[in-house]
């Protein structure tokens, strides 16, 4: 990588000997990069869920039994158990979409923290509202 | 080397990078620990007292010329005014160069790329007026140059470069240094190339690659938030485009 950057600003006079360094892992310990690892996270395991999704869909359209199986299947408290976590990916990843959108768009301030702190919070209550409602 | 007791109280172990033919690797110093001292004065002692072949670079040692900066421990800092007792609980200090630059030597990091970008980023001021016009009247309270207020310190240490990934991911991404100083001038009424800077920032290597990550505004040492000025820079483009100013 270091050399395709030294190319770019000149061979000619080239004093660099080394490749740069990466970024160390101890330097991402703060609050805005854990919300930015869960939304990554929680926005890539929601990708993966929609094959799923679609497929369930698929079940409905090859008719009414098939369709029944499947929702019986799905009262299994493991499912039941998996639904919850889905729930939780979506409410984090929207709340951190929220907050990065907010951060984004509204006049800065220094409520930042603060923000991811409460999209935390707000995901945590949704799964749990709807843990509760099962 | 846990707690060895009295023998090494009083001393730091510090872990120095040193560059050489083989990629380079962290050698071992031990360095007394004094009163208020810093990280730069650790490296100074290692460079006078124990190993003169170490290659580091500051100037002002009051945290204003930026050429200081290194990673400590892993997190970039101006060493300069970074006290050993904020970092070294434990007695110890590993001190690498920036990241995201190539090395000179040692502790040395190759800064053109970064000052280099600021360029690219169209950080000059643009005047229109001549030294015969007269003196520009910007209001202190404007909320624009309440931005600039925000923005205008940085000493161009590298430190927010060296902690952005996003730099790491993209080698041609302008960064937050050169971002934030494109978005003071922005901010500026008296510039007169407001939409050549915003071609210049905008795009995939511009302020639309920054995934808010908040590294360079957690890490500079001058409390400037880079990231506000790339999002106002996104949300200036974006006014742009839609204007059809681009
Ligand atoms: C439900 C289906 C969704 C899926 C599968 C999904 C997936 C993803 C993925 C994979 C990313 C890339 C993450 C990254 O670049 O770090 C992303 C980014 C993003 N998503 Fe979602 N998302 C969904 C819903 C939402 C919702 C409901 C919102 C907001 C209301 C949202 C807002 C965002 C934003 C703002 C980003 C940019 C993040 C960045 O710059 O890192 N997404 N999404
Ligand atoms: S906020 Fe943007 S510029 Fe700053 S460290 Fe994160 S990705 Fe880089
Ligand atoms: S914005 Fe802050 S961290 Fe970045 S170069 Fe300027 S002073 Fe250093
Ligand atoms: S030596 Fe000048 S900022 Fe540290």
């Amino acid at each position: 990588m270091s050399a395709a950057r030294e190319s770019s600003t000149g061979a000619a006079r080239d004093v660099s000997s080394g490749a740069a360094r990466r970024v160390d892992a101890r330097a991402r310990n703060h609050p805005a990069y854990w919300a930015f690892i869960v939304h990554r996270v929680s926005g890539f395991a929601l990708a993966l869920f929609l094959p799923l999704h679609f497929w369930a869909l698929c079940q409905a359209i090859a008719g009414e039994a098939r369709l029944e199986t499947f929702l019986r299947w799905t009262d299994n408290p493991l499912v039941k158990f998996a639904e919850w976590g889905l729930v939780l990916l979506l409410a984090a990843h929207l709340s951190g979409g929220l907050r990065l959108l907010a951060l984004e768009f509204l006049p800065w301030r220094d409520w930042q923290k603060s923000l991811a702190a409460g999209a935390a919070g707000l995901a945590l209550v949704a799964a749990l509202a709807f843990a509760l409602a099962l | 080397m846990s707690e060895s007791g009295t023998e090494d109280a009083g001393m730091l172990q510090v872990r120095i990078w040193r560059s050489g033919e083989d990629g380079g690797g962290f050698r071992e110093y031990r360095v007394p620990r004094q009163a208020s001292q810093t990280v730069l004065d650790v490296v100074t002692h290692v460079q006078r007292k124990l190993d003169p072949a170490l290659a580091y670079r500051y100037a002002c040692r009051v945290g204003m010329c930026g050429s200081c900066a290194m990673t400590v421990n892993g997190v970039s800092r101006w060493t300069c005014r970074t006290h050993v007792s904020k970092v070294a609980a434990d007695g110890r200090l590993e001190i690498a160069p920036l990241a995201n630059l190539p090395v000179v030597k040692d502790l040395v990091a190759d800064m053109r790329e970064f000052f280099d970008k600021w360029a690219r980023a169209q950080g000059q001021f643009a005047g229109a007026t001549t030294r015969h016009d007269a003196f520009a009247q910007v209001s202190p309270v404007s909320e624009a140059r309440q931005a600039v207020d925000a923005g205008i310190e940085c000493i161009g240490c590298g430190v927010c470069y060296s902690s952005c990934d996003v730099v790491a991911w993209n080698p041609d991404y302008l960064g937050p240094a050169a971002l934030n100083r494109a978005w003071t001038l922005h901010q500026d009424e008296r510039d007169a190339a407001q939409a050549e800077r915003l071609r210049a920032v905008a795009g995939d290597a511009g302020c639309h690659a920054c995934h808010t990550h908040m590294s360079c505004t957690e890490r500079c040492p001058k409390h400037i938030s880079p990231t506000a000025g790339i999002a106002g820079l996104k949300r200036a483009v974006a006014m742009a485009a839609l204007k059809g100013e681009l």
